[in-house]
């Protein structure tokens, strides 16, 4: 099986971005009025839907409840029609444990969650239409939904996805790309630089490790850029409203 | 079972420790715990230990139909097990996180990193190719169970021979070992994982972190590596926020680690090759050492003793020397004397019936255990002082003793004695506990 050629001689990517290009981010907030927060992300045609309930009393048992913070619970599942062939489980699969789990953990570390002790956050995400970049696609959407729900957050949690051709690194990779080569996954706060999460699979030199995650750590900056817009126009929107 | 949750002064010990770059066991923050791989008396059955975690891999191979995206290659299948053997805190049946954690690690390290060549493990395309099973369990949980995981993971592929295929246009012929010998896996390259646990907001960091480090650090990250310095997979975990320079000098680390255990594996593969070749003896029963009632064997600690004792007396000649010794006896009859009454019961309020109780069978204990004994307490010389002043304000609630009738002391290991005596040396005793009581 050939490798795919994943840049072409004048530079050119298989759906013909540069290297470092990202794919068109389209995003709105407050898409549904029941929830406290709620997003929709489309990165290319990776389509992602976050909703956010909390910070409210713990459900479940009580018994699991943080004395000093408050505990996030994530869960992430994809539609049943987001796959090219129908997926039999939307959750409850490893994979979806894990990303879940990874979900968790990015957002434990973003949200301030000392302000609200004994009490519990849920973020919900679903995948609407799985083309490449599923779990970045989560984590931005979720940021967004975080933020309309009026949650304190330490920073944006701003995610991408890098791959490597040959010496250049590839900004958020497509499912085409995703075949050969190298994937990076990065979940960033932009302002302070720190990775929320850093997630690696198939081989890649330690030599090359620098560069993969410079190009990431680009990537998320230049989708903060994009975030950021977003929440203006959406706070814009809202305070115009409320007539202020 | 709910595990035994760990104590706060034991976490701040824990923490303090680190931060002056000590670690329980011994270890230097970058050292790894002792690798012991034994292997089994069937091809691709091993244990490894790393320090007293240990995990036991067996690889197994199946004749399946493909799968239908992909005819012409072999199925690889991964499963860890965490068993309530391995720790009380794993309960058979529920799935917790980090089970899930484990499995997706191992599977991302072995799996997407290309190890095995699975287009070797096809036989007729389309029809019939092997699938190779990996079961890993954990017998013992003593932190990093990762590395652990994926040492005996790829260990066990690599011992593991599966058996002879031939095909003849349409027939199949599967050889059993005794017609012909069984064939290895064709393994590229090796991935171990290296875990790094971070403490302090990602201020300290320490490598192969055992089960009371793990207890107590922020978070983790895991970087496996083959010996040819490729990056197979990196996961972070636990909520840390790391920076690019931490990650990369982590992978430095990680290449060195690497080689050292990847070294140890081929060491360890080699040893079991020539001893079966030779006809020697081999499977588990034979790593298990002898324990015989005469040979006792310890292991050298990792602790440098050499010249404990210099030290000790280096700390000896310049401390302060000790407060002034009341040495001199108290004779209270005929073959009981006591020297010294011992350190202060700080065992906080008791009942009324038990506070008699304590007092009285503590009276008695610390005259059979002073007895024989000498011993240099600085107790008895601020006792000294307090006979002489009058009783300070305390806010101790055990203001009134009360002393029981002599008769109806419970006569333990005490020779025949006065009961005038007895009444005096215990009042003595009591009046003495008061003001020391009173002091404190």
């Amino acid at each position: 099986m050939a490798a795919p050629e994943l840049l072409s001689d004048e530079g050119y990517r298989a759906d013909g971005r540069r290297p470092a290009e990202l794919r068109k981010v389209r995003a709105r907030m407050g898409v549904f009025a029941q929830a406290d927060g709620s997003a929709y992300i489309e990165q290319g045609n990776t389509k992602a839907l976050a909703v956010v309930y909390g910070p409210h009393e713990m459900r479940g048992s009580r018994s699991k409840a943080l004395p000093d913070r408050a505990l996030v619970n994530c869960q992430y599942s994809m539609a049943t029609f987001s796959t090219g062939e129908r997926r039999r489980r939307p959750h409850g699969d490893r994979q979806a444990g894990e990303l879940a789990l990874h979900l968790k953990q990015t957002f434990e570390a973003a949200i301030l969650t000392h302000l609200y002790p004994r009490s519990q956050i849920d973020i919900y995400v679903q995948i609407l239409q799985a083309d490449g970049g599923n779990y970045c696609a989560c984590v931005n959407a979720a940021t967004l939904a975080v933020m309309d729900a009026g949650i304190p957050m330490r920073d944006y949690v701003c995610a991408c996805s890098a791959g490597l051709a040959e010496d250049t690194p590839l900004a958020d990779r497509s499912p085409e790309e995703a075949a050969g080569g190298p994937r990076l996954v990065l979940a960033l706060l932009p302002a302070s630089g720190q990775i929320a999460l850093l997630q690696l699979s198939a081989r890649l030199h330690q030599e090359r490790l620098e560069a993969a995650l410079e190009a990431a750590g680009q990537a998320c900056r230049a989708l903060h850029a994009v975030l950021d817009r977003v929440v203006r126009d959406r706070l814009r929107e809202v305070t115009a409203l409320l007539g202020d | 079972m709910k595990a035994t949750p760990l104590s706060n002064c034991e976490r701040r010990f824990i923490l303090r420790a680190i931060e002056e770059r000590k670690r329980l066991d011994g270890r230097q923050c970058y050292d790894y715990r002792n690798v012991r791989i034994s292997f089994g008396a069937d091809y691709g059955c091993c244990i490894v230990e790393l320090g007293k975690t240990r995990i036991l891999a067996q690889v197994s191979c199946e004749l399946v139909p493909p799968k239908p995206n992909r005819p012409t290659e072999g199925i690889l299948f991964f499963n860890l097990e965490l068993s309530p053997m391995a720790a009380p805190g794993f309960e058979p049946g529920r799935q917790p996180e980090l089970l899930v954690k484990l499995n997706r690690l191992i599977e991302r390290c072995l799996r997407n990193s290309k190890c095995i060549d699975t287009e070797s493990l096809c036989v007729v395309a389309g029809e019939k190719v092997w699938q190779i099973r990996l079961d890993l369990h954990l017998l013992n949980h003593d932190g990093n169970i990762i590395d652990a995981a994926s040492i005996a993971g790829i260990v066990a592929l690599c011992h593991f021979r599966r058996p002879d295929v031939s095909v003849q246009g349409e027939e199949v012929t599967v050889y059993t070992p005794e017609e012909r010998d069984p064939v290895p896996l064709s393994i590229h390259h090796m991935p171990i994982c290296v875990s790094f646990a971070f403490f302090q907001q990602g201020t300290y960091l320490l490598v192969d972190p055992s089960e009371r480090e793990e207890s107590v650090m922020d978070g983790l990250l895991v970087i496996a590596m083959n010996k040819h310095r490729e990056i197979c997979t990196i996961q972070s975990s636990g909520g840390i926020m790391l920076v690019k320079d931490q990650v990369l000098r982590c992978s430095k680390i990680t290449a060195v680690k690497v080689a050292e255990i990847t070294d140890l594996i081929q060491k360890a593969l080699e040893n079991d090759q020539k001893v079966r070749k030779e006809g020697g003896k081999f499977g588990f029963a034979e790593s298990i050492p002898n324990q015989k009632i005469t040979a006792f064997k310890m292991e050298s600690a990792t602790v440098d003793t050499n010249n404990v004792e210099e030290q000790a007396e280096e700390i000896i000649t310049k401390a302060d020397p000790p407060s002034e010794v009341f040495a001199k006896p108290i004779l209270h009859t005929p073959g009981t004397a006591q020297i010294g009454e011992g350190m202060e019961n700080s065992w906080g309020d008791l009942e009324e019936s038990e506070k008699e109780e304590a007092v009285e069978e503590e009276g008695e204990s610390e005259v059979t255990a002073f007895e024989c004994e000498k011993i240099e307490t600085e107790d008895t010389s601020t006792m000294r002082e307090t006979k002489d002043e009058p009783i300070v304000l305390s806010d101790s609630e055990e203001e009134e003793v009360v002393i029981l009738e002599p008769q109806e002391l419970p006569k333990k290991t005490r020779t025949q004695t006065s009961s005038k005596q007895e009444t005096t040396s215990k009042k003595a005793f009591n009046k003495r506990r008061k003001k020391k009581r009173a002091a404190h």
